[in-house]
């Protein structure tokens, strides 16, 4: 563990950003005594030491960058490009966050200006960016928005000085190695396949009819609730699969079937063995699952 | 002979005694004595008529799953996998009469043999999940047209289990085989996208 004197430096940049993963981040309960592990330089919204004229100079690094928004080499920051403040402050830096979608792999953004627009390392899935070569510093934190507690347990994490590991496509395996889809409370809806009659309902699972991407997402947030409370699913609105590089995908309330089979099953699972067991499992009518949860509507 | 192999005797047995005499009238003696065996011996195999009723149909169900599995695993267009599936339909009716004939008139006529253990997919998933590949690759493929599944399904079942109904009564005026070209052509046409 490190010292608790030692407060590594942290600057926050923002790309092509709606701001959503700093106001997510603003979110997070333990805010004051996470950001007290640091010494923060630069960051649009909260307190810090410098300004965005003083960062644009480059006279100083700092130990963790985080970045929010996609990644266009042309755009300024109070008159100096991204891409050479980015070269600059990944060079010094001991971890490069990329806080949220667009930073991680283009977002919606890339989705708009896929020629100018990608993640710091990846464009997609396809490795990318102008960290492509320093792709093992990069944590990327997928999510639109990332969830707070997320980009805490990452902070804290490296304000400890603990090693955060990583899957293939840079996010921590121990925050992306769950499927949102579990801890879901309809995951006995989805086991005898009784889907949702409507959004916003209790009963029934999103996945045949509604678009959600639960098992084919990887993200905890059935696990970790959304300010400790919530998902979308509980509220009864279909995963977006936010998390994963080809977020934004189109007809998100939509099952993309063929011949009413769904066209994409669980991730691990053959196609062959899921159609085996939902042609079974729908062959049983539960009573219990087919009735409201709560008489009042 | 093996257990197994006695069990598949029994099974081939049971299926042409249905298909010759009827399943109310087929006894399990009449079963055991065609086999050679003593009743009390065929028990060891199927406890009941019922359960030899179900294990008939997961029996049909997986070897028409696993004829269609290749089918759907091997080369070639949802064109030519229609054509190979109305061929292999149609060729084992004609040398496995007593199967299809099981499937159909037994099966689907008689669902309270089969009772809640073989309730909606269970006892044909294996042949159901291989015609739900088919169109799912036909359709991620381009060629075949989004559709319900099960208006799929009947239009490709149907019109195979019509014409072998039709070839069983005798109706046809041809051998089952001389139709399969314009079958698989009419079923194609129906499915395709346009
Ligand atoms: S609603 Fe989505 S996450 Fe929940 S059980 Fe259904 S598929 Fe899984
Ligand atoms: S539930 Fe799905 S869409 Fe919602 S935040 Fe989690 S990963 Fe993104």
């Amino acid at each position: 563990m490190r010292s608790r004197l030692f407060k590594p430096t942290l600057i926050w940049l923002q790309g092509v950003t709606c701001n959503g993963n700093t106001h997510s981040f603003l979110n997070l309960p333990y805010l004051p005594q996470l950001l007290a592990r640091f010494e923060v330089l630069y960051h649009p919204l909260l307190p810090c030491s410098q300004s965005l004229e003083e960062i644009a100079r480059c006279r100083r690094g700092c130990d963790v960058l985080v970045f929010e928004g996609a990644f266009d080499p042309m755009m300024e920051r109070a008159g100096v490009t991204l891409e050479r403040l980015v070269a600059y402050y990944a060079e010094e830096a001991g971890h490069v966050i990329a806080a949220g979608s667009c930073a991680s792999f283009g977002g919606i953004f890339k989705a708009a200006a896929p020629e100018r627009n990608s993640g710091l390392a990846y464009a997609g899935e396809h490795p990318d960016g102008p960290l492509l070569g320093k792709a093992g510093k990069v944590i990327n934190l997928s999510g639109c928005p990332v969830h707070p507690e997320w980009l805490g347990f990452a902070l804290m994490n490296i304000a400890e000085g603990r090693p955060i590991s990583v899957d293939a496509l840079g996010r921590p395996t121990a925050l992306y190695r769950h499927m949102a889809h579990d801890g879901c409370l309809r995951n006995e809806y989805f086991e005898w396949k009784v889907d949702a009659e409507q959004f916003g309902r209790k009963e029934g699972c999103l996945f045949y009819e509604h678009g959600c991407r639960g098992p084919l997402t990887h993200a905890s947030c059935n696990r970790t609730l959304w300010n400790g409370v919530s998902s979308k699913m509980r509220v009864g609105t279909p995963c977006f699969g936010c998390t994963e590089p080809d977020f934004p995908r189109r007809n998100l309330f939509e099952t993309k079937t063929n011949m009413s089979i769904p066209e994409e099953v669980p991730v691990g699972v053959s196609k062959r063995a899921y159609l085996t067991m939902t042609g079974i499992a729908k062959s049983f009518k539960i009573k219990r699952l087919e009735e409201r949860l709560t008489d009042d509507d | 002979m093996s257990k197994e192999e006695r069990k598949e005797n029994i099974i081939s047995t049971a299926l042409k005694l249905f298909a010759e005499k009827g399943f109310y009238v087929t006894t399990i003696p009449d079963i055991a004595a065609k086999v050679g065996m003593s009743v009390g011996n065929f028990y060891n195999y199927f406890s009941s008529k019922d359960i030899l009723a179900k294990e008939l149909i997961l029996y049909i169900s997986e070897y028409l799953g696993k004829h269609i599995r290749e089918i759907n695993e091997g080369p070639g267009s949802a064109k030519d996998k229609i054509s190979a599936i109305v061929t292999f339909y149609f060729t084992m009716a004609t040398e496995r009469p007593e199967m299809i004939e099981y499937f159909l008139r037994i099966y689907l006529s008689n669902r309270e043999v089969f009772g809640e253990s073989c309730e909606g997919m269970v006892c044909v998933s294996p042949f159901i999940t291989e015609m739900m590949i088919f169109f799912d690759d036909g359709v991620a493929g381009g060629e075949l047209r989004d559709q319900d599944f099960f208006s799929a399904f009947g239009l490709f079942m149907g019109y195979l289990g019509g014409m072998v109904f039709l070839f069983g009564e005798k109706i046809l005026p041809e051998p089952l085989s001389s139709y399969e070209a314009s079958i698989a052509e009419n079923i194609y046409r129906a499915l395709k996208t346009v």
